[in-house]
């Protein structure tokens, strides 16, 4: 049970590794989805938002952590 | 079965740079289980993940298919983004000394370690153990080959490049591996990783972005502007990382 429990620990941490980081992906792409959704003329908006979102949750979360 | 000839080639590279890095983690495992334990328990471990894998591969392939484009694109465009950012921004913080880079030889060290401590405990279960370490092993590394597989093709018929460049790594590596019997710790790994985390992070924006219906200008070739883009950002966030750390060096 607790080789279970260590596979299924590694296989999420294959994609968390750094909580706020994941969380920061997964609130950058709901708003780009809300946005997808509310301007549908408009879609490279919430492209913009994505792709600008991302670079920018990247940036700051390596600042931080150099900052601890 | 083709792509655009825009995405085989980054996709290629992708999967063989990536396929790589998990390949040489996967072969320090278990060159230390068989420098420990002997060959026997290091290849049936391997062999057990190499099977598993297969029928991992064998099951999920086709219920691929029947998951609509969109939502194909989306799931595995978050799922990529989740990965490949966590990759660039362990390899960013390395770059810049924030953390420690990763060292084969020293992994292969802490497992041997591991299990000799495992062989003064309890020597009748060791082969068992060390049979174990070599199956999680290519398990988990061999699942990171797969996802990277199975996301960079996305329903864009890459199947076909994605696997070969993951193959030709993984054999690359086998074969080395076989010959030198060490780690193979010359591998310059953070190098390797900052590239695939710049390419999956930009492979994973245009995903999540044609799942969400963006109809990208540049079609395919957007994803070489969002990796140069990610690329300008991770060398500018080690940058910024260095300077302050200059400062105080005599």
């Amino acid at each position: 049970m607790s080789a279970l429990a260590t596979v299924l620990r590694e296989l999420v941490g294959l994609f968390v590794d750094d909580g706020a980081l994941a969380l920061a992906i997964v609130a950058i792409v709901a708003l780009a989805g809300i946005m997808a959704t509310l301007l549908p003329g408009a879609p490279l908006v919430a492209g913009a938002a994505l792709l600008f979102g991302c670079l920018g949750a990247l940036l700051v979360n390596a600042a931080r952590a150099g900052r601890r | 079965m083709t792509g655009s000839l825009a995405l085989i080639w980054p996709a290629m590279a992708a999967a063989f740079l990536a396929s790589l890095v998990e390949a040489v983690e996967a072969l320090t495992i278990v060159l230390a289980v068989a420098t420990v334990r002997g060959w026997r328990p290091a290849g049936l471990g391997a062999f057990a993940g190499l099977s598993v894998l297969a029928v991992i591969v064998t099951a999920l392939g086709p219920l691929l298919g029947q998951v609509p484009l969109h939502l194909l694109q989306l799931v595995i465009g978050i799922l990529l983004l989740l990965f490949g950012m966590r990759w660039l921004r362990k390899a960013i913080l390395r770059a810049a000394g924030v953390i420690p880079l990763h060292d084969e030889a020293t992994a292969f060290a802490a497992e041997t370690a591991e299990l000799r401590e495992q062989a003064r405990r309890s020597e009748a279960r060791l082969d068992w153990l060390a049979a174990l370490a070599s199956f999680k092993a290519v398990l988990l590394e061999g699942l990171e080959v797969v996802f990277i597989v199975i996301a960079l093709s996305a329903g864009r018929g890459m199947l076909l490049p994605a696997s070969a460049g993951a193959l030709a790594a993984c054999l690359l590596v086998a074969g080395l591996g076989f010959i030198v019997h060490r780690p193979l710790a010359r591998v310059p790994e953070n190098t390797l990783k900052f590239a695939v985390g710049v390419m999956l992070s930009a492979f994973g924006v245009f995903w999540t972005g044609e799942g969400l219906g963006v109809d990208w200008p540049g079609a395919d070739l957007t994803i070489v502007g969002f990796a140069v883009l990610f690329l300008a950002i991770s060398g500018a966030a080690v940058a910024m990382l260095r300077w302050p750390r200059a400062e105080v060096l005599p």
